[in-house]
């Protein structure tokens, strides 16, 4: 149980420094897949451990989020580059406060 | 018929809105008719009212006219009422009367003026400013009365506005009496505190039974109300602005300047007369501050160039003798005084006016000279105002009031042989310094072309007023010369008598005849010094180029320094505590938290960059703090 939820919390901080590092935004949003899973990877050890399925019913919920999650993303992905025809995340800045 | 009290100040309030509203777009004689008037009709009704007043048994029974409550917070209640008692009655009369003579003078006056409607406006105010604080019933409608004045003073001197030094006169004659006012208002409060109601009767009834003679608290309130009444009355140490309040139009100087205004310090003593007679202590000090302030002025006044400021120090002088007759407890001879130095004065300061109006706005007497065949009314006028403000003897109403003054002063249980001998000598200086002015605008060679001269509405004024400051002294004759004092009697049931236990009918003649006697003494030195006798006029000049004379006649002129006093000593220290708190001290408080939340903010907009990869690491960061504090603390 141990080795799962150490295994989760690699697959975690690897997404997350994904995240961080990576500019392509079409890298990011696989990161940010990676942590999904992560964070599944933990609920489904930690209900084997308990004996319930409750951690798998939420692994269920959180693969429908990331479906819904990734549609939108892409979809912003496109938009992104077709407005300024590069994949970089960090030239979308206008925002700034 | 009493019931007409309320028009009497109503009727002026009324012209005042009238000419607010509608000043602009009427003709200068329409104007000129409301704001007189309305002045008029008011002065009418007061006789009315005095009429009834004294017909109505018992004679003296005083009246009240409640017209409705002002306002009502827990027991304090005043209401807006007048109080009409044979003092307040003596008050209304010579304010309306004279107020009115000076209204119909100023028609002529200010013929031409710009801004015409706007003075009869502000006069109208001030005469209803100033029969509000004659008939307040409690002390916080005359304060509001007494503000209004203050206010119509500051509007007045400052009427020509269009040269700063006017503009700086009002700013200073409204600051110094401010400081009175504070004093006053002070005052007011504390008389609330302890007695629960500032309705005036009951004040005065309430603080005899409770406080007893030479308490803390009455010397308190009694030296609070004093320093009002100082302010307002020009007397030492506030009397500096009253020189300088001649920047106004001579008819204000005449009305609120001599006349009525600055006696209201006086009337406010009077009305609250039995404070200062549980304060002993404070009543030696109003007649010691009325002693001093009469001799420092009528000195001033021997060495002034400007004819209106001769007069200035001279009614600082006049009220100060008001003020040293109320500290005796003298309270009747005050207000004598008060009505016949309003007859005398006024009708010297209209006179002043005919000439400088005449003289194209000359107020250098050693410009003028030989006026006398030029302006003979103004001259004759001019002459029997001297001569009342001088105490000729038995011709005068001078005589009579200075004299009634002077003899109670000698012989109340209050008075004493040094304040009798400061008011004595205060009579010569009065009769070299009046003549003086005389001489130097009248006597002598003509110099100068009168350009202009009084038509019928300024003699009118002026002939009444010269009529009045002869006969007016009549109503109350000495005891040495028929013993009629039909004015203190009737006073009597507002104002109590002098307490005399030593009094001795023969002093009183002696001392009239040695006041009568430097009076003519005075009226020949002025006349030996400053009219004629070329070489002694060569001698004195002698005598005045020597560098101590100078440095002497400087002070002298500069009224004793008393401004350059209070410029060193208050005006600068607090302009460089100013200068030096320029930042405000306070307020680095809150610029300091304005500072902190601009700075945050500037470190908070830096995180806002906009790029998502920040914003991812801020959160990591955050959940492991989150984290770390939840596991480890």
């Amino acid at each position: 149980m141990e080795h799962g939820l150490i295994l989760a919390g690699m697959l975690f901080c690897i997404g997350l420094a994904g995240v961080i590092v990576r500019r392509n935004i079409i890298f990011t949003l696989l990161s940010i897949e990676i942590m999904l899973n992560a964070s599944g990877l933990a609920f489904v050890v930690a209900g084997s451990r308990w004996g319930q399925a409750d951690g798998q019913i939420i692994f269920i919920f959180i693969l429908a989020m990331a479906a819904a999650e990734v549609s939108v993303g892409l979809a912003l992905l496109l938009q992104l580059y077709h407005k300024f025809k590069t994949l970089d995340s960090d030239t979308a800045s206008r925002m700034r406060g | 018929m009493l019931e007409l009290l309320c028009m009497i100040p109503f009727l002026p309030f009324a012209g005042f809105v009238i000419l607010t509203l509608i000043g602009r777009r009427i003709t200068d004689r329409l104007a000129a008719l409301i704001g007189a008037g309305s002045v008029a009709i008011s002065a009418i009704i007061t006789f009315v009212v005095g009429y009834n007043f004294l017909v109505l048994p018992p004679a003296g029974h005083p009246y009240t006219q409640v017209l409705w409550t002002w306002m009502r917070i827990g027991s304090f209640t005043p209401c807006i009422s007048f109080y009409l008692d044979p003092l307040s009655l003596i008050m209304i009369l010579v304010v309306t009367f004279v107020g009115f003579l000076i209204h119909l003078y100023s028609v002529e006056f200010m013929k031409g003026e710009e801004g015409y409607s706007r003075f009869f406006a502000y006069m109208n105010l001030f005469v209803g400013s100033m029969l509000t604080l004659v008939l307040a019933d409690n002390l916080v409608l005359l304060y509001l009365g007494w503000e209004g004045v203050g206010l119509c003073s500051y509007l007045l001197i400052g009427f020509w506005y269009k040269d700063p030094a006017n503009g700086r006169a009002a700013i200073k004659a409204f600051v110094v009496t401010r400081v009175g006012d504070a004093a006053m208002a002070v005052g007011l409060f504390l008389l609330f505190t302890n007695l629960g109601t500032l309705n005036i009767q009951e004040l005065m009834g309430l603080a005899s039974q409770k406080w007893p003679i030479g308490s803390g608290i009455a010397a308190a309130a009694a030296v609070l109300l004093l320093g009002g009444a100082a302010g307002k009355s020009a007397q030492l140490p506030l009397q500096t602005w009253l020189p300088d309040a001649m920047a106004g139009p001579t008819p204000v100087s005449a009305l609120i300047h001599a006349a009525t205004m600055v006696t209201a310090g006086v009337y406010l003593i009077a009305r609250t007369h039995v404070l200062f007679t549980l304060a002993p202590a404070v009543q030696t000090t109003v007649a010691i501050t009325g002693a001093a302030t009469l001799l420092l002025a009528s000195i001033s006044a021997i060495t002034q160039r400007d004819i209106k400021r001769v007069l200035a120090y001279s009614t600082i002088s006049q009220i100060g003798y008001m003020f040293l007759a109320l500290g005796v407890g003298a309270w009747s001879a005050a207000i004598f005084h008060f009505m016949t130095h309003a007859f005398f004065k006024a009708l010297l300061f209209l006179g002043a006016g005919a000439v400088i109006i005449g003289l194209d706005r000359e107020h250098d007497m050693y410009k003028m000279g030989g006026l006398r065949k030029q302006l003979p009314v103004a001259f004759w006028t001019f002459l029997i105002g001297s001569a009342s403000l001088s105490a000729l003897p038995l011709v005068t109403a001078g005589f009579y009031s200075k004299d009634l003054i002077l003899w109670q002063v000698w012989a109340s249980d209050r008075g004493s042989i040094l304040l009798c001998a400061g008011g004595v000598a205060g009579a010569f200086l009065t009769s070299v310094y009046t003549f003086r002015m005389l001489f130097l605008t009248f006597a002598g060679n003509a110099t100068s072309q009168v350009t202009r001269k009084p038509g019928p509405l300024m003699k009118i004024p002026l002939i009444t007023l010269a009529v009045l400051s002869l006969i007016a002294g009549l109503i109350d004759i000495p005891a040495t010369l028929g013993n009629l004092p039909t004015l203190s009697e009737f006073l009597h049931s507002a104002l109590p008598p002098v307490p005399m236990s030593h009094a001795n009918p023969l002093i009183e003649g002696k001392l009239q005849f040695i006041t009568s006697l430097l009076a003519l003494v005075g009226i020949m030195f002025a006349y030996r010094i400053f009219l004629h006798s070329p070489q002694h006029t060569g001698r004195a000049e002698e005598i005045k180029r020597s560098p101590i004379a100078t440095a002497i006649h400087c002070f002298l002129f500069q009224g004793w320094n008393f401004d350059l006093l209070y410029d060193k000593f208050i005006v600068q220290p607090f302009v460089r505590l100013a200068r030096f708190n320029r930042g405000d001290f306070i307020d680095f408080i809150y610029t300091g938290i304005a500072l902190f939340i601009r700075s945050f903010n500037r470190v908070l907009s830096f995180t806002q960059s906009g790029k998502v990869r920040w914003y991812a690491a801020g959160l990591a960061v955050g959940a492991v703090i989150l984290i770390g504090i939840a596991e480890f603390l």
